[in-house]
């Protein structure tokens, strides 16, 4: 019998921002519904991170942006995914993402937005469900 | 209709009425006292605010240096007090704005300061004998502190008369915020060198604001958030000591800051037994005679993550709330957000309107006329006494540990703070703690669009032109005579901030200063906590 693999997320924050109790609280809560966390912390560059999610063989690439300076960061992550050749591995990006900038997110090809005040709940079943 | 349990998230229970008998067991001289007179559970001074208001500090900065020192202009004309500086990242972490790593960050959540030149303008037309001033800046606080005594000279006034602060608090950061370059060694290094020049030159300067804000905002209880900071406070006082400092001659000095949550009576109650404790401790631990010594002078900020997106005006009720709170505890300093901070940093106006929060509490509510108006209440006592017993039940817990550096070090602060968030998440996941707008009382809201503060994104290009324009103007050879002098003194034991400050005065960057002390003593790793 071979158990079902778990899904595999990677959480970190990209740049220079250090606050990270949601990205924290998120990964606890992902990890208690029983997909694999791996938890990169704070103060990443973005090639730091495409090569973790490369290495880990992550299922999702999760980042948590409080600072506001989301968009562009994003740009260059996208960028950077492409150029490993990951681009195809979804995007979750939760924090401070006004409204408007939800729908930028996605038109760039981020998978899940995930701003703050989302009920945990709805993260665990959104990445559960997703195929 | 069955009696619900009331609990505070520390454990205390609220009965359902306080007489007499809850504070029996107080002392009405030792525990309770008068204002002004040890051990302070009523305020640090006899009048309180009858002579003078707390200061109303609106945290503030954005874009170039400017643009910041305009709105310092707006809200000083709006009837603020005193200024409260916000800095942006790539400051906060001693990159200059051409680094990599400032993509995207360039006067984003603050405003971008690189070499003496930003500093000149964001004070210019704002003598600095005229203003306090506080920096919200920790890992580089030596490197702004010196640049802002380097405006004083250039102003001519003297380093006696300059009165502000810097937060210059590490130990939280590597914790609760993250905003660290160096490892703890090299850190505490730097703030000792400052609170031992201050104390020197700058007598009315406050060398550090011990920060519990950044622990509550983590996710810690009014108690955690409590204890942590005391005990980081005991934990910054030893090092001087080591220094060969005199506690009288530094203590006067020390402030602290928090963050004035929701549960009204319980954030109260807090300021109350942290004043004591503060008070009990300087005097009986560490033998201070001065009463100065004794007195715990505090900030606050109200607002942060209370504040939700949700209905987002209902914010500043929040905030208003917190803000009498504050007052009541005996606040010397506030800064009240704006109801549209959990989206970005405020527009003009909200910035206004929280200011008037304060303004209206202070000149028009009566509550400033009176010193500590709930002194003597059976339930405040009561709580005041039991927040005390916890409070001092954890810091004795942390020091059984080895301290509080070596509890972080060891991830057990980490990890209480963690499990408290959790804990508050499911709370509200649960409804158990009611958020309005967020569990109770929704509205849709999809349609609804608001005027937010934008970000000016030709600020970065503005602050590297203006970068390589002074390094092309300076004197390039006395920058690298600075950075090698530099380098020297951060390998001695000589104190760096008078080498700080003539690097700056011959425009050495930020950025350049932070490289060479990170080639010295390397860059502070976040332990795996997951």
């Amino acid at each position: 019998m071979t158990a079902e693999r778990k899904k595999r997320i990677l959480i970190a924050s990209p740049g220079l921002d250090g606050h990270d109790r949601g990205a924290k609280v998120v990964a606890y809560a992902l990890k208690d519904a029983g997909m694999e966390v791996i938890y990169l912390g704070i103060h990443r560059t973005t090639e730091e991170i495409v090569i973790a999610a490369l290495e880990e063989d992550v299922d999702f690439v999760g980042l948590s942006m409080l600072s506001g300076a989301h968009l562009i960061l994003t740009e260059q992550i996208l960028k950077m995914m492409e150029k490993y050749r990951i681009g195809d591995i979804p995007l979750v990006i939760g924090g401070t993402i006004p409204k408007k900038d939800v729908t930028r997110l996605k038109e760039l090809g981020v998978a899940f937005v995930f701003p703050t005040q989302t009920p945990l709940d709805k993260i665990i079943s959104e990445l559960e469900e997703y195929h | 209709m069955t009696e619900t349990k009331r609990v505070l998230e520390t454990g205390i229970e609220i009965r359902p009425t306080y007489t007499p008998e809850d504070s029996k067991a107080l002392d009405a001289e030792k525990d309770i006292g008068s204002p002004g007179e040890y051990p302070y559970t009523r305020g640090i001074h006899k009048t309180m605010y009858r002579d003078q208001l707390w200061s109303m500090r609106q945290y503030s900065g954005f874009g170039t240096p400017k643009d910041s020192n305009q709105r310092y202009k707006y809200l000083l004309d709006q009837g603020q007090t005193g200024l409260s500086v916000a800095l942006d990242l790539p400051t906060q972490m001693g990159l200059d704005p051409d680094d990599a790593m400032s993509l995207g960050e360039v006067g984003r959540v603050g405003v971008s300061i690189s070499t003496l030149k930003d500093m000149e303008t964001l004070f210019e037309g704002l003598p600095l004998d005229g203003v306090t001033t506080s920096f919200t800046i920790n890992a580089t606080a030596a490197m702004l502190l010196a640049m802002y005594l380097c405006v004083a000279e250039k102003q001519g006034v003297a380093f006696e008369k300059i009165g502000g602060t810097i937060q210059n608090d590490i130990l939280k950061e590597y914790v609760a915020r993250g905003a660290w370059i160096y490892p703890p060694d090299f850190s505490l290094r730097l703030i000792v060198d400052t609170i031992e020049y201050c104390t020197k030159h700058v007598p009315r300067f406050n060398p550090i604001s011990i920060a519990g804000a950044h622990f509550k905002d983590a996710g810690c209880t009014c108690v955690q958030e409590a204890a942590f900071t005391l005990a980081d406070a005991i934990e910054y006082i030893e090092a001087v000591l080591d220094r060969g400092l005199n506690i009288d001659e530094f203590a006067p000095r020390l402030s602290f800051y928090f963050y004035t949550h929701s549960n009204f009576f319980e954030e109260i109650a807090k300021y109350r037994a942290m004043r004591k404790l503060w008070a009990k401790y300087l005097r009986e631990r560490f033998n201070a005679q001065n009463p100065r010594s004794w007195l715990f002078r505090f900030g606050v900020v109200c607002g942060g993550s209370t504040l939700v997106p949700q209905q987002p005006e209902v914010n500043a009720i929040r905030v208003a709330y917190q803000a009498l709170a504050s007052v009541l505890g005996g606040v010397q300093s506030m800064f009240t957000c704006a109801w549209d901070e959990p989206f970005s940093i405020p527009t003009e106006e909200n910035a206004r309107l929280a200011l008037r929060t304060q303004q209206v509490l202070g000149y028009e509510t009566g509550v400033a006329d009176t010193p500590d108006p709930l002194g003597g209440s059976y339930f405040v006592e009561s709580l005041t006494k039991e927040m005390e017993d916890k409070i001092s039940e954890l810091i004795t817990k942390i020091e059984s540990r080895g301290g509080m550096v070596k509890s972080i070090k060891e991830g057990f602060i980490q990890r209480q703070i963690m499990e408290e968030a959790q804990k508050k998440e499911k709370r509200i996941s649960s409804g158990e703690a009611v958020v309005v707008g967020v569990n109770r009382f929704i509205i849709d809201e999809e349609e609804r669009e608001l005027t937010l503060h934008e970000y000016n994104e030709n600020v970065a290009k503005e602050q590297i032109e203006s970068l390589n324009e002074v390094r092309s103007m300076r004197d390039n050879g006395k920058v690298e005579k600075h950075l090698g002098q530099l380098r020297a003194v951060a390998k001695s034991d000589e104190n760096l901030m008078p080498h700080l400050i003539e690097a700056f005065r011959d425009y050495v960057s930020l950025g350049e200063v932070c490289r060479v002390f990170k080639e010295e003593f390397g860059t502070f790793q976040q332990p795996t906590i997951i």
